[in-house]
């Protein structure tokens, strides 16, 4: 490679729809009109993390790291830095630094980070198998098919203490070492990439970012179970990594590193893809299942477990886009390297979609034992608009709401299990003193009412109850006995339910009832919604002494329930109100209150 | 993968550029010989067939069931499982506003309140021009810049409820949806 300096633009889907494309572009035009060609290559790479100030521009060698670049910039950046050698300051993170080598290291952000998962993203193009080559890729495929036998890799796999990253931590080693003690004949590899968790998008980001370590890892899994074909199953919302999953494939393909007898070893394996087709249930590895065989994506007894009786009664092996990310990490530097990273039962890292109240949203990945505190406010930059925080939901629709006096406890499968969360496959979602916890519940509940697939009756009836509950609390109906049968059913769903989905539902619920009584309490004693999005609790009244009679509030009122003479104080008659809070929006002298 | 979320029957006029009703079967036809041998293959054929057709009429449900040797009401329960196929037909512009966790609390429902009175119609419906449909997404997993709308494939990032009339005018002007190709 004869290039001095690269430009490393990000192009995950983040800064790809933050003028990230045309940037790109700009930047092309911009090294080949200052006639630089030759010495300066600009690469689209994967997620750098840092959503929040995207789209991300890295120049290496130097390693500086420019936030927020337009694609007016492109031309500053390539006659400023690339040929005279001096920073663009206005374009840093830290826009007082004037030296040009200006990384991350001044950036909280990325301090205690440590990636494993996201090794490649951010540094390689995804769309260039060289680049992945280049970066140990497809050196552990190597290093099994030649130097170790099936039961080795399963070993291996078992020694670093893996556990699946989907959500239910189930160890990784186990489950291959059931489908791989099953006899020979057709066997199956699937990697789920059904990433349905609203607020989750670091398998997304995986896969857009480095794909390959996707594919190296399915085809060391199907060496080390003996299955000769896989299925990525990916949500069709995702066409940006399909489209370099797609390119990924085809690449590794004409490079035999997939299809029959890679690298010459006599070992064949396939991968397909399957697209989802919207349903959040499909990420149940039984419904995922039962959705590539085209049939209703509806989960099953189990047992008998996939890894015995799977995809066509064979035996299948379902891994997570992050579980498989770490795979090949694993068998180049070992099992017990990887195992002295994280907690007593949780190993490696965790990458977490950081979103909701944050000042700097984004992807991370931490190591098991991080906690919530150093993740929300050391990395996160803590709560927008300086509120307090009030909560983080892990686990997504399957979590719990996690209150302020946990932020200290080392987060690893066991400790949020006690908290009433679940790891999940990701999710952060912090929250502020303006989000209302029975309106968020609710939230949850509308969305896995609506996602149920309506086979068990624990789930479809009582996740119906749980939201008709948690609406007429909101509403102001709410009585002390709707609290009990809330606390019944959501056991009762917990214990009773077919698959995951339904086990986990009650979740948001119970963690909510456990930690923010007394908010249920005010909306059903006091009729009061501190937080003030339950818009049946609010009361809108005019501060007389504040009112100076502009009339803006009673002009804008749709009806007509505010009265008062010009330039005297203005009152709102309460049984015309609608609460729509127009008046409280409009009103220039803060006169109108909301409680 | 355009061509799945941007269906091509529905795009544009019903003018003589568009292929016939006879030749969109002629297609049907070739994606059911195409999926029918492979094992799980209905629901990529039904994939593909929306991608043709712009949603599912019953005569292509029932074309592809008896291509599959399947019963029309099996096929039917497949198609209204999954949130991603429709019985009707969608707008040029398909509006997705995202009610993730959270697009939902940095204030996704008021966007998606703005579309609906901007659009006048409900979730799930078109618009009487065919311009738009409306529908709620679970996540796009554009968190970071949350709330987002996804119109076909473009993800539109920190939507505002109060410039939502502007979007609308932009993707009307052709200028909010094209992707940017990027040089080679």
């Amino acid at each position: 490679m004869g290039y001095k300096q690269y430009i490393l633009v990000c192009g995950g889907t983040a800064c790809e729809s933050n003028q990230g494309i045309a940037l790109f572009n700009a930047l092309k035009s911009a090294v080949i009109s200052n006639g630089l060609v030759n010495d300066v290559q600009v690469v689209r790479t994967g997620c750098l993390g840092f959503c929040e100030k995207g789209p991300i521009v890295k120049i290496l060698p130097q390693d500086t790291f420019y936030v927020e670049v337009k694609p007016e910039d492109a031309e500053t950046i390539v006659k400023e830095h690339i040929v005279k050698g001096r920073v663009v300051s206005r374009l840093l993170y830290d826009k007082k630094q004037s030296q040009i080598n200006v990384g991350i290291e001044g950036i909280d952000f990325y301090q205690k980070q440590f990636r494993i998962v996201l090794r490649n993203c951010g540094v390689i193009d995804p769309d260039k198998i060289d680049e992945y080559i280049a970066r140990d890729g497809y050196k552990a495929l190597e290093k099994v098919l030649f130097t170790m036998k099936p039961q080795e890799v399963v070993d291996e796999v078992s020694k670093s203490g893996l556990r699946g990253r989907g959500g239910a931590g189930f160890p990784t080693g186990k489950k291959w070492s059931f489908a791989a003690a099953q006899p020979a004949g057709q066997k199956y590899m699937v990697c789920n990439a059904d990433e349905g968790d609203p607020g989750a998008y670091m398998d997304r980001s995986t896969l857009e970012g480095d794909p390959h370590s996707v594919l190296e890892a399915m085809t060391i899994a199907g060496y080390a179970i003996g299955a000769d074909k896989g299925f990525i199953y990916i949500r069709a919302e995702y066409p940006l990594a399909i489209q370099r999953l797609e390119t990924a494939i085809a690449q590794s393909r004409e490079y035999g590193l997939l299809g029959k007898d890679i690298l010459g070893s006599g070992f064949s394996f396939e991968i397909e893809i399957r697209l989802g087709a919207g349903a959040f249930v499909c990420g149940e590895e039984t419904a995922l299942l039962a959705s590539i065989e085209g049939k209703r994506g509806m989960p099953k007894p189990r047992p008998p477990f996939p890894a015995v009786k799977g995809l066509w009664g064979c035996p299948t092996v379902i891994n997570n886009v992050e579980t498989l990310a770490n795979i090949p990490v694993i068998l180049t530097k070992g099992g017990l390297w990887f195992s002295k990273i994280g907690t007593a039962t949780s190993k490696g890292t965790k990458v977490f979609a950081l979103t909701g109240k944050i000042n700097n949203s984004g992807l991370i990945e931490v190591p098991m034992g991080t906690t919530l505190r150093e993740i929300i406010f050391d990395i996160g930059g803590g709560i927008r608009n300086g509120k307090a925080f009030k909560a983080a939901q892990t686990g997504g629709p399957s979590g719990g709401m996690i209150p302020p006096q946990f932020l200290d406890t080392p987060i690893d499968y066991e400790n949020l299990g006690k908290i009433g969360s679940i790891m999940g496959s990701g999710g952060l979602i912090v929250m502020d003193e303006d989000d209302c916890i029975p309106n968020i519940a609710k939230f949850y509940l509308d969305f896995t009412v609506d996602e149920s697939c309506g086979k068990c009756a624990p789930c479809r009836i009582g996740g119906r109850k749980l939201l008709d509950y948690l609406k007429k609390i909101c509403n102001g109906d709410g009585t002390n006995a709707d609290i009990e049968n809330m606390q019944e059913i959501s056991e009762a769903m917990a214990r009773a339910s077919l698959c995951g989905l339904g086990q986990t539902a009650s979740n948001p619920v119970k963690s909510s009832l456990r930690y923010f009584m007394d908010e249920y309490k005010e909306h059903i004693d006091e009729k009061k919604c501190r937080a003030g999005k339950c818009k049946n609790l609010l009361r809108y009244t005019i501060d007389a002494a504040k009112c100076v009679g502009c009339t803006a509030c009673a002009r804008v009122c749709p009806a007509n329930a505010i009265a008062g003479e010009r330039k005297q104080p203005h009152v709102i008659d309460k049984t015309k109100c609608i609460k729509c809070g127009q008046c409280f929006e409009v009103c220039k002298f803060h006169a109108v209150n909301r409680a | 993968m355009t061509a799945l979320s941007a269906p091509a029957a529905s795009r544009g006029c019903a003018c003589c550029c568009e292929p016939s009703e006879a030749e969109l079967y002629v297609r049907l036809d070739e994606v059911i010989g195409e999926y029918r041998d492979k094992p799980g293959g209905l629901i990529p054929a039904l994939q593909t067939a929306q991608s043709v057709f712009g949603y599912l009429p019953e005569p292509v449900i029932r074309k592809i069931a008896d291509g599959f040797g399947k019963t029309v009401s099996e096929v039917t329960g497949v198609v209204t499982f999954y949130s991603f196929f429709t019985l009707h037909p969608r707008g040029k512009y398909l509006v997705r506003v995202c009610l993730g966790t959270a697009c939902y609390v940095r204030g996704g429902k008021e966007v998606l309140d703005a579309f609906k009175k901007r659009l006048k119609i409900d979730v799930g419906e078109t618009t009487p021009d065919r311009q738009f449909s409306l529908e709620v997404g679970r996540c796009f997993g554009a968190c970071g810049m949350a709330p987002v709308v996804m119109v076909n494939d473009t993800v539109h990032q920190r939507v505002k409820p109060a410039r939502v009339g502007e979007l609308v005018n932009r993707i009307l002007a052709g200028g909010a949806v094209a992707v940017e190709k990027e040089q080679a």
